[in-house]
């Protein structure tokens, strides 16, 4: 009898933690101030600007769940700050204008996914069905993303990818979904070139990673890239994402013996494996960790975070210019990176963006021009704006695969990778320091 | 495999902090039969505290150690008060809903407040390099303070008349009453020493890993598993499983892959209850 009360007990205890676990509210992040207003991309004009001669405005919902709570808090919050940004300064300019000079309004519905997949799905079904978006934006991380990619396709609305890096959602035959990203498939490769430039001796590379879907597809990338330039991969070891404690995995590390450790996953686990490397001083010359060391906060680690090198789909460092659109052949859109980060600060306090903030402005943007190139916000016209897309933003090359085993996968867009060192006065300052014609430093090796 | 022995090592030290945070759980389940399910939120409170004294007022995060105490000690007896002592005898299904609501109050609010951003408490002691092993400071002095607090918490149940009061208490209630010993007084404060236990071994964990108000959860649920392994409701089995716990998460790495690890654990935990419900080490007799 105890004992089943014990049981009974403990039953309850796995539900409720269930349940605090995941978040706190399923309460909508932003109501729509006037869902009907947007409904089928209506041409009517706005009640308030009936006195206006020729011009007409609209008004477009564009819907997206956002991790205001849970394990993806961190790099969520800065994607949906971008996205805001872009929203008040297209709507502060008075709308996307069309050719024929009608204005576009922008309205956000969204909700707290609580980092959950299952709330993802329930969401963005709601989003299409009762909300009415005319598009979608991503949630932020791949495997959110694969979840919410499916409800596009099947209510036929566009969605733009941010935060979401994995190859595969692009290769089930979707075709309603654009990526802003670089693949997973090129994320850690730039790594492997780094190391190499930096150490033709180093032979040995470790690849520790966070059991997920986004993180596994960048390393197995990364993995055969690495070997098919003839390194020898001592360990390759996933970790679960709850880990607190890599003291153990970093001793069998340790007793691999590479001369580099390449992986990770996500902030929480990144900066936790971070931290632990340095406190163990293992003697390995050289740390990429995914995600992580962009992210403006890691410099909290301290010491941990000197050395340590990251990739980034953006960084205001590398450049992208009018100037440097023409030398490339390609058109140029929107703002300069400098008038983003100005943007961005002057927004939120003096918050510096990360690069999760540029994509989630990128995202936007990507939007703005296609339905700018469509002449109007009709599904198909956007679609076919996007397949033929080829510019330059302050974000990077955009190009999508058109094909269909790819569809949507970006392939203009490339990664930069920073290194935290230290300044003459001994603050943390990020470096680019690949690829070298962006590089702002000599990379630090070997690692302190 | 020299690093296994260097695994052993971090995972026994780790086990002492484990055992610390165990050992509040299992207190309060001891002393008045109630599972505590704001254990967890309880935990990220102390380590955010030791978090906000030290990037706050640059207070050295073990001397932070004190106030987050005194601030367990103190907002245990305020939940004992508001939400545990006028359900303590219904059924226990009332005192793990009303625990319940404590956490989620404390999550939603320190999410509000804080976020579910992680942060750091960048304070580093160093490593101590012995062989292949290098085993960082902060770890073992998180150990050694969790050692003393075990044995001031024995002396102080054994030695002084209020803790003789607490084991009178868990021992029979009503008899303890008849005696003259004030149960509701003694029941609070047996619930703030086991919000204290918790408050502090989250400021231990502070100064090794970091954290966020959500990373309690994890600690919660491996002190209901060492509670499981020890006995519930024996402070001492509480240490001597997180010990196991501790040194099971060194060695599991070193075998297989580490995702295995909360596999094995919770694979342990239901064993344990199936075949020695009471615990290793054997639980209070009800």
């Amino acid at each position: 009898m105890k004992r089943t009360i014990i049981l009974s007990l403990f039953l309850i205890l796995a539900l409720a933690l269930a349940a605090c676990g995941g978040g706190t509210t399923a309460e909508p992040a932003a109501q729509p101030a006037a869902n009907d207003a947007a409904a089928p991309a209506a041409d009517q004009p706005a009640d308030t600007e009936a006195a206006a001669p020729a011009a007409t405005t609209e008004t477009m919902v564009i819907g997206f769940t956002a991790s205001q709570t849970g394990s993806q808090n961190v790099a969520s919050t800065g994607q949906v700050n971008g996205l805001n940004l872009w929203k008040d300064t297209v709507n502060a300019a008075g709308g996307i204008e069309l050719p024929n000079g009608t204005k576009v309004m922008v309205e956000f519905v969204s909700y707290d996914d609580e980092s959950n997949t299952d709330r993802v799905q329930e969401l963005y079904t709601r989003l299409a069905t009762e909300d009415n978006a005319n598009f979608l934006i991503s949630p932020y991380s791949s495997g959110l993303t694969a979840a919410a990619a499916v409800i596009a396709e099947q209510y036929g609305k566009v969605m733009i990818t941010t935060g979401a890096a994995s190859d595969d959602t692009y290769k089930q035959g979707l075709t309603m979904v654009y990526q802003a990203y670089t693949p997973a498939s090129r994320y850690l490769t730039g790594a492997v070139d780094l190391l190499e430039h930096v150490d033709a001796n180093a032979k040995n590379i470790a690849f520790v990673y966070e059991n997920s879907k986004f993180s596994t597809d960048v390393v197995e990338a990364a993995r055969q890239y690495a070997e098919g330039k003839g390194y020898n991969v001592v360990l390759a070891e996933g970790y679960d994402p709850e880990t607190t404690d890599f003291g153990p995995f970093i001793n069998k590390i340790q007793d691999a013996k590479p001369d580099a450790i390449m992986g990770g996953g996500h902030f929480q686990d990144g900066s936790t494996f971070a931290r632990q490397l340095n406190e163990k001083n293992i003697g390995v010359s050289f740390f990429a960790l995914l995600v992580a060391p962009p992210e403006p906060d890691f410099a909290d680690l301290g010491e941990a975070a000197v050395g340590v090198v990251g990739p980034s789909q953006w960084e205001l460092q590398a450049a992208f210019t009018p100037e440097s659109a023409t030398a490339a052949g390609l058109d140029w859109y929107g703002l300069l990176g400098e008038e983003f980060v100005q943007g961005y600060e002057a927004k939120y306090d003096g918050t510096e963006p990360s690069y999760h903030a540029a994509g989630g402005y990128a995202a936007g943007l990507i939007l703005e021009k296609a339905i700018i190139d469509a002449g109007s916000t009709d599904p198909d016209a956007v679609r076919q704006a996007l397949e033929a897309m080829n510019l330059l933003t302050f974000f990077g090359h955009i190009q999508f695969d058109t094909t269909a085993e790819a569809h949507g996968l970006q392939t203009g867009h490339s990664m930069v990778y920073i290194q935290w060192q230290k300044d003459a006065s001994g603050n943390l300052v990020k470096e680019v320091v690949w690829p070298l014609e962006g590089a702002t430093a000599e990379t630090l090796y070997p690692a302190p | 495999m020299d690093f296994l022995l260097t695994s052993i090592l971090d995972g026994l030290l780790l086990g002492f902090v484990y055992g610390l945070a165990a050992m509040g759980l299992t207190l309060i389940w001891g002393v008045m039969n109630v599972i505590n399910l704001s254990h967890g939120p309880i935990i990220s409170l102390g380590m955010f505290g030791v978090y906000l004294l030290f990037s706050g007022l640059g207070i050295n995060p073990y001397v932070a150690l004190i106030f987050v105490a005194i601030f367990g000690l103190l907002l245990g007896i305020v939940i004992y008060f508001v939400a545990v002592n006028r359900v303590i005898n219904a059924p226990h299904l009332s005192t793990l809903l009303a625990t319940f609501s404590v956490a989620m109050i404390i999550t939603g609010l320190g999410t509000a407040v804080f976020s579910a951003s992680p942060r750091n408490v960048d304070y580093s002691l160093g490593s101590f390099t012995l062989g292949s092993a290098t085993i960082p400071i902060n770890r073992i002095v998180a150990a050694a303070l969790s050692m003393l607090i075990t044995a001031g918490l024995y002396i102080y149940l054994r030695r002084t008349r209020s803790g003789r009061y607490i084991r009178a208490v868990a021992n029979n209630r009503n008899a303890a009453e008849l005696m003259g010993v004030p149960s509701v007084r003694i029941l609070a404060l047996s619930f703030g020493i086991g919000t204290m236990l918790a408050t502090v071994a989250g400021g231990l964990i502070a100064t090794l890993f970091p954290f966020t108000i959500l990373a309690g959860g994890t600690y919660e649920l491996k002190s209901f598993v060492i509670g499981v392994l020890g006995g519930l409701g024996n402070p001492v089995g509480a240490l001597l499983g997180g010990l196991i716990l501790g040194v099971l998460e060194g060695i599991i790495p070193t075998f297989m892959p580490a995702t295995w690890v909360p596999v094995i654990e919770f694979i342990l935990f239901v064993l344990i209850l199936m075949v020695r419900p009471q615990g290793l080490f054997g639980a209070k007799k009800s």
